[in-house]
């Protein structure tokens, strides 16, 4: 058996450690992308094979640290698919006004990215002084991180262009002071985000909320793991509540495709049915 | 051998290579081909629906977890990076830009090579940086088969002469040679 093939049969094993070890749950990830992030940990640490790693998962727990920072972070934009946000602001903000207080959750907020765009947006609209957008992650280090609002000044261009483009009514400088090469983010944005930790894979649900934003974290799930999160996203979301989704993800292939109806099937903009 | 896919990755100059290649395969052609093309973030991909106007086999984006079947041509959808999984469908992630791009052609060879080992045929087009060249290079380290245009018939030299200089590939070719190697190869495999 060549090496290549022994590690197939060990990532599993290694996935099995870091649950019963650390209690994180990577076991109904996509293996593609799990095994990519592995690799590379192991090309970065010198180590020759995944048995190796094991064993420094299990006997080394600044490694471990590591080694989960790799699996669990994500990376995001802010007004990532600008066409998306266009349509939360002509489609959704409608819907949302006719509440006299409205709840965000933001569900794998990794780095916050946005859940600042959402803040914005809220601002813009008059909405943001009756709004709570509860951002979670199970990523620590990247709440603190979002926390922080602190954006280097290189990704700021981009996301200008993003917020240009998503229908923003100010200019996005005012919505950040400079600072050397990194932007921090108002006071007033972060002012009603309440940043949790909160885990879609082994937590349940926290609250009733209007309206829902998980985007471009299912598709690092398998179909089964999917259909598990839509549910507590279900079970989450009032009557008529909204669920927004990542521009590749659908509730195709879920058990509750029947349950809600189309806001904007391109953008995937969805209402929970009464 | 029994090749089950085709993986190809280009860059700069992508569209008339991909006009070239795709409009000449013949319509029972059955390999699956999969592509990584290099393209604004922010492209809608109207481009696919012209290519497949071109072509006799079905063009059309990547879907999560769509399941890869003969005769089609799957392209990656901007802003994501395209793996593929062991039980032959896609996966895509957010993941950081690899050689300052997403999708990047390596991270697709190298979940493919996961997926369909030696079963796999990697092809290096025109583009002008050096992604596809450390994917290229596993392929062939797993057993596949590695074709490489010839960066003097490339419209950007840069990308394939990067993987030659990494790699002895089994074939340098024009598009034309490529495009005829596979319709031979498909044909064998009947």
């Amino acid at each position: 058996m060549k090496n290549n093939d022994i590690s197939e049969l060990e990532i599993p094993l290694l996935l099995e450690t870091v649950y019963k070890k650390y209690g994180y749950d990577f076991r109904q990830y996509s293996e593609a992308h799990i095994r990519r992030r592995i690799m590379n940990r192991m090309a970065m640490a010198g180590l020759v094979d995944v048995s190796k790693m094991q064993s420094k998962l299990l006997n080394d727990e600044t490694f471990a640290s590591i080694l989960l920072q790799d699996l669990s972070i994500t990376v995001t934009e802010m007004f990532r698919d600008p066409g998306f946000y266009k349509s939360l602001r002509e489609n959704v903000i409608p819907i949302l006004k006719t509440y006299p207080f409205i709840k965000i959750w933001h569900a794998g907020c990794a780095t916050g990215e946005e859940a600042y765009s959402m803040a914005i947006l809220m601002q813009e609209e008059g909405l943001y002084e009756r709004t709570t957008i509860y951002a979670t992650d199970f990523n620590q280090q990247a709440l603190n991180k979002a926390k922080e609002g602190i954006f280097s000044n290189q990704t700021i261009k981009e996301y200008t262009t993003n917020y240009q483009l998503s229908g923003g009514k100010e200019s996005f400088s005012s919505y950040y002071t400079s600072n050397y090469d990194s932007v921090i983010m108002n006071q007033s944005l972060k002012k009603n985000i309440v940043w949790a930790n909160h885990n879609l894979v082994t937590d349940s649900v926290f609250a009733e909320v209007h309206l829902i934003l998980c985007r471009n974290v299912l598709i690092y799930f398998d179909k089964n793991l999917q259909n598990k999160v839509q549910r507590l996203f279900y079970n989450s979301l009032i009557n008529g509540g909204i669920l927004c989704l990542g521009s590749k993800e659908s509730l195709r292939f879920t058990d509750l495709y029947d349950e809600y109806s189309d806001v904007d099937n391109k953008q995937r903009i969805f209402k929970k049915k009464y | 051998m029994n090749y089950e896919a085709i993986v190809i990755g280009v860059s700069s100059g992508g569209m008339n290579a991909m006009k070239i290649l795709f409009s000449s395969l013949p319509m029972n052609f059955s390999i699956p081909i999969i592509i990584v093309q290099h393209i604004s973030p922010r492209s809608d991909n109207q481009w696919i629906k012209l290519l497949n106007d071109k072509s006799n086999l079905h063009i059309k984006e990547a879907d999560e977890k769509e399941k890869i079947e003969p005769g089609n041509i799957y392209i990656s959808p901007p802003n994501y990076h395209l793996m593929i999984e062991k039980d032959k469908t896609f996966s895509l992630t957010i993941d950081e830009r690899v050689n300052y791009a997403r999708p990047s052609i390596d991270v697709l060879f190298e979940s493919a090579t996961e997926a369909y080992k030696n079963n796999l045929i990697g092809v290096v087009l025109t583009g002008s940086n050096n992604d596809g060249t450390k994917g290229i290079k596993r392929i062939q380290e797993r057993g596949g088969l590695t074709i490489i245009q010839n960066p003097e018939t490339a419209e950007s030299s840069y990308m394939p002469a990067s993987a030659i200089a990494a790699i002895k590939p089994d074939y340098i070719l024009s598009l034309e040679d490529i495009t005829e190697l596979l319709i031979k190869i498909d044909k064998q495999k009947k």
